[in-house]
Parts: C-alpha cells; sequence; structure tokens
C-alpha cells in the first residue's frame, strides 16, 4: 500500500522554547483511517494544523500525496478535506450558504456545487435544515456540517481534529458511521485525532499514541493490546489451599499471582482460558467463589506506554477545552 | 497563472460576500452603522458652529472671514463633509479588528487550509470596508443636505463618483494599515492599542474639523502629511468647495501612491504572516 502521509522528524517549537510537536515521524498509508491518540496538550492538532498547511514545522518534513506542506503548499490545499475542532460555520448565514462559502473557496463551478451541496446535506441529513441560520444548529448539527464542508472538494484525504468532541453518545455514534462510510464508499484516507480511546479503538486501522510532543507507539489497537500480554483473570477460590500451579498448567496461561485466597491470571486468550480454569479447579475439589475476566483497554496501552492513565489526563483536559470553546463563542 | 487569478476573484467575492451577508443580516449592526454618522454630524457639526462667533458681525465681512479660513461661509457644510473621513477611518479600524475575530473562532484557520489565495482574504476585507464606507459617505451626504449643506458652485452630480473614488483609495490604504497590525494577533487587546493611539492624533491632526492654515506651524507640517488631510480636501474639493483641479489631482496622486504602497506591504505581509 501506498503511504499518502509521510512526516519525519516533525517539530514544532513555539515562542523558541514551547516544544509542542517534537521530532516525530509516521506515515499513513492510502486508504486507512490512522488516529493520533494522547492527551490535550499532546501536540496533536499542531501535528494537524503542519500537515493541513497552516502552521510552519520549525525542524523536519513531511509530505501528503506527495506534495511537500511547505513548498507545495496550494497542492496540498487542493486534495485534502478539514474538519476543525471549532464549529466555524458562520453563525449568521444559513448551513447552505455555509457551504457554499467553502465550494467558492475551493474554486468549485457553481452547478458542480449545487450538486455536489445537495448530495452532501443528504449524506449529513441536514437537507431539511439547510436553510436555516447556523445559530439554530445544534452541536451535533453543527459538527454535520463541518464534515459536509471539508468534504465538498471531494478531497484524497479527510483531517479531521477530534470529530466527537464534546457530542453524546448518540451523536458521536452517527459521526462513526459517517466517517466508515466514508472509508467504505470512497476509500478515502483520513486522519483523526482523539482523546477519546473509544473513539480510536472503535474507527482506527492504526493508531499513534501521542504524548507530549512524542510518538509512543505506533500499531493496529488490538495488536497493541496484545502487544501486553493478554487479558486478566481475577479468582477468588473457598479454599486456604494454594492452587497456583494448578492454574499455572492451564493452556494459555502466562503468569499467576497470589494472595490468600485471590489469583491474579494473566493470559493469552481470556475467554478460552476462563471456562478451563473454572472445569480444571472443581475437578481439583476447588470452589470457585468469583471470577471475572478484563480485556485490556487502550487505557492499558497508553499506561504502559507513556506511565500514566489516559482518563486521567483527558477528563481536565476536555473540560479545560469545552471551557475555552464556550468562552470563544462568548466572545463572538 | 489564469486558473490562480480565476480563484483569486472567485475566493474574493464570497469572502467579501459572507461579510455583506453578515452585516445585512443583522438589523441592529445595519442601524448602528446608519446612525452613528448621523448622530457624529448633527451633534460635533451644530454643535461646533464656528461661525456663531462671528454672529455679531456685519454678514459681508463674517462671510469674508468665514471663506478665507474655511474655504466656505457655512461651518456646518465645512464639519458634515468632513465627518465622511472620520467615518471611513473608524469602518477602517473595525476591519482590520474583524480578521482578529476570524483568528479566535477559527474561521480563519478554515480559509487558510483551503486553497484560496491567501491574498483574496486579505482583500476581501478591504473590500468589505470600502463598500460599507462608501455606503455611509451616501447617508452621510443625503443627511448633511437633508439639514441644510451648502453645495459649492461646481458641484455637479458626476462629482459622487469622484467622492467614491477617493474613498476607495483612502479606504484601501488605511485597511491594509490596520489589517497588517492585526493578521497575527490572537487577542483583540494589543492592536485595538496600537489603533487607538493612531486613530484620533489621525484625526486631529487633520483638517477635518479646522483648516490647515490655522494650526502652529509644526502642527501644520504633521497635517501636511497626514493622508486624512487629503481625503477630507478632495472630498469638499468635490462638494462644498469651489473646485480647485490642481488641489484635487494632488489629493488623488498622493491617496494613490498610498494606496498602492500600503496595499503592497498588505499583501506581501498577508502571504507571509497569515499562516504562523
Amino acid at each position: 500500500m501506498n503511504e499518502v502521509i509521510k512526516a519525519e522528524g516533525l517539530t514544532k517549537i513555539f515562542n523558541r522554547n514551547v516544544i509542542a510537536v517534537d521530532h516525530i515521524s509516521f506515515s499513513v498509508l492510502d486508504g486507512e483511517i490512522f488516529g493520533f491518540l494522547g492527551p490535550n496538550g499532546a501536540g496533536k492538532t499542531t501535528t494537524i494544523n503542519m500537515l493541513i498547511t497552516i502552521l510552519r514545522p520549525t525542524e523536519g518534513t513531511a509530505s501528503v500525496l506527495g506534495y511537500d506542506i511547505v513548498k507545495q503548499a496550494e497542492m496540498v490545499r487542493k486534495v485534502i478535506g478539514v474538519v476543525p475542532q471549532e464549529y466555524t460555520a458562520d453563525e449568521d448565514l444559513t448551513g447552505w450558504e455555509n457551504l457554499m462559502l467553502c465550494a467558492d473557496l475551493y474554486g468549485i463551478p457553481k452547478d458542480i456545487a449545487r450538486q455536489r451541496g445537495e448530495e452532501l446535506m443528504e449524506l449529513v441529513e441536514l437537507t431539511k435544515f439547510k436553510d436555516r441560520k447556523v445559530e439554530t444548529y445544534s452541536g451535533g448539527m453543527r459538527r454535520r456540517l463541518e464534515l459536509a464542508c471539508g468534504l465538498i472538494n471531494r478531497p484524497k484525504i479527510l483531517f479531521l481534529d477530534e470529530p466527537t468532541l464534546g457530542l453524546d453518545i448518540q451523536t458521536r455514534n452517527a459521526i462513526w458511521d459517517y466517517i466508515r462510510q466514508l472509508k467504505k464508499e470512497y476509500g478515502m484516507t483520513i486522519f483523526l485525532t482523539t482523546h477519546y480511546l473509544e473513539e480510536a479503538d472503535a474507527l482506527c486501522d492504526r493508531i499513534a499514541i501521542i504524548d507530549k510532543g512524542k510518538i509512543a507507539v505506533i500499531g493496529n489497537p488490538g495488536e497493541l493490546k496484545k502487544s501486553l500480554g493478554g487479558d486478566m483473570i481475577t479468582l477468588v477460590l473457598g479454599e486456604d489451599a494454594d492452587a497456583t500451579e494448578v492454574i499455572r498448567q492451564i493452556e494459555h496461561v502466562k503468569d499467576v499471582w497470589r494472595e490468600d485466597k485471590t489469583y491474579w491470571i494473566k493470559s493469552e486468550l481470556g475467554r478460552t482460558t476462563l471456562p478451563q480454569i473454572i472445569e480444571t479447579l472443581r475437578q481439583k475439589n476447588f470452589t470457585v467463589k468469583k471470577i471475572s475476566l478484563a480485556e485490556p483497554s487502550l487505557n492499558e496501552v497508553y499506561l504502559s506506554y507513556t506511565g500514566r492513565s489516559l482518563r486521567d489526563s483527558a477528563e481536565s483536559g476536555e473540560d479545560a477545552r469545552r471551557l475555552r470553546m464556550i468562552m470563544r463563542r462568548a466572545r463572538a | 497563472m489564469m486558473e490562480f487569478r480565476q480563484n483569486t476573484i472567485r475566493g474574493l467575492w464570497a469572502l467579501t460576500g459572507r461579510e455583506i451577508k453578515k452585516w445585512l443580516k443583522d438589523p441592529l449592526i445595519l442601524l448602528v452603522t446608519i446612525v452613528q454618522p448621523l448622530i457624529w454630524m448633527a451633534l460635533l457639526g451644530k454643535s461646533m458652529n464656528i461661525g456663531a462667533l462671528l454672529s455679531n458681525l456685519p454678514p459681508e465681512i463674517r462671510d469674508q472671514m468665514m471663506r478665507s479660513a474655511f474655504g466656505t461661509s457655512d461651518y456646518f457644510s465645512y464639519m458634515a463633509v468632513g465627518m465622511i473621513s472620520f467615518t471611513v477611518i473608524f469602518t477602517a479600524m473595525f476591519t482590520g479588528m474583524s480578521v482578529v475575530w476570524d483568528r479566535r473562532l477559527g474561521f480563519l484557520d478554515k480559509v487558510l487550509s483551503t486553497p484560496v489565495p491567501r491574498s483574496a482574504i486579505i482583500f476581501a476585507k478591504v473590500l468589505n470596508s470600502t463598500i460599507r464606507s462608501i455606503f455611509q459617505a451616501t447617508l452621510i451626504l443625503l443627511a448633511a443636505l437633508a439639514l441644510g449643506l451648502k453645495l459649492g458652485p461646481t458641484f455637479t452630480p458626476l462629482n459622487i463618483f469622484g467622492i467614491y473614488a477617493v474613498i476607495f483609495l483612502f479606504s484601501t490604504g488605511l485597511s491594509f494599515l490596520f489589517l497588517s497590525f492585526t493578521l497575527r494577533s490572537t487577542k483583540i487587546e494589543t492592536p485595538m492599542a496600537v489603533v487607538n493611539l493612531i486613530n484620533l492624533p489621525l484625526v486631529f491632526t487633520s483638517n477635518i474639523f479646522f483648516p490647515n492654515s490655522l494650526m502652529p506651524s509644526w502642527l501644520q507640517t504633521v497635517a501636511k502629511i497626514n493622508p486624512v488631510s487629503y481625503l477630507t480636501d478632495a472630498i469638499r474639493q468635490l462638494t462644498i468647495f469651489e473646485m480647485d483641479t490642481g488641489a484635487l489631482l494632488l489629493d488623488l496622486t498622493y491617496l494613490g501612491i498610498l494606496a498602492v504602497l500600503l496595499s503592497a506591504v498588505g499583501i506581501f505581509l498577508a502571504r507571509r504572516y497569515l499562516s504562523r
């Protein structure tokens, strides 16, 4: 598969001393959904802004579809679509007027723009509301309008900066569906940033975990989880006798820890091991009082690569960003 | 090249259209834009009635004194026309500020990520400022006529186009100047301070309220390089004065050079600094 985005040693330093992005290198393959996962302030938006040519890298290079993001910025802008984190649509204009403004900025001929506009409004289910002023739109509708704007030039690559930030679960699922549809029907390559683990897990073919401006690891979410060494089974027995050796003999079990009657069992295939453990222990006359299985989530992956939990670091970050967004609105 | 020119015009048209639509769709802003110059004109123009100071002189002598100082016997006419310059300056200032809003709201970033030429982005702002200024100037003139503006003997309706032309030149130059200050700003306070520092001196070292000839000599020097004086003089030549073609040509040349120079600087800075 072709590399459609390629970054080498990409770096951005603000005001000569704030290192937002620190020599990162990665490539995105044709037709995949590639996600940047990390907390607020990790450098996700800065990276996206460099790739969409609105921020000049301090060091390093990157190319989008073979075009250099600095020297051939104009060419890059033509082939990409951008859905920014903020709601940038003009509140005083209608959804349709905003969409047509986007079309004008790409220099799309009027009749083609109108036709595509109708299709896109249909896709994001805003046809009914297209002649309403954007100030009457809900957050989800605004996000969908931004998505339509980002697609008006039929981009080869779509950049989504926190596509579901601040949306409720239903709307979030709807946006995920649109994104999957774009990949399936148009073979579009999608680069997205997120601090939601579920989002990275549900959508992305590959993710890069970014922390403090550096990429900690790149890989398929499933593989990353597997690389941690499997699932964790917690077990409580009724007897005081030591069952460690019995458990260790069971297939796929990698390790066992014991503390009184409680055992922690690491298994490569938790779902298969769990019934076998119960069965084996019963044969050896042990009573299983409690048993539970935890499959590793991306949070464990994140934890093991960055040394801290994303849920902890994301929570406050999101609040801060929401507040900032509200303030932006209020100032307008 | 052809494609670039097409895109520039398309983008320019679309972005200007956005500003104008925003302006027209907000009835309050539209109302303020209309009422504000009228208030200034009515209050300042009628309250500073210099002619009244000389009211106990015989009318012929008074007229002569006024004419030698102001070029017209009626101070209200002198002042009312000056209000056009005043309005153009403030409209240009708000245009400069609007780019900071666009940046804050993320709109500017979105536009920058599209292939629209950078010069179109900044030209749209300038064009919007000019269109608003011309609209306001027309209203001021109409209102001034209703309040008793005395037109000069050389006035013809065609002069209106001359007025629009000088406003276009001045507004272009000044909008580019203000935009140069605000291009990189992410907050409103800094450029606001700079603009305020410039604005009022620009007004008071010009001939909006008083003719240059009545100023102390150091101030006259400042007034002579102040473009506001040239704009105001040009508008007066075209309306209330007996037209001095030489003076009008000088005004036009000065404003033309200013517009070209500041546009060049503005476009250079836009290409360089709109992206950070």
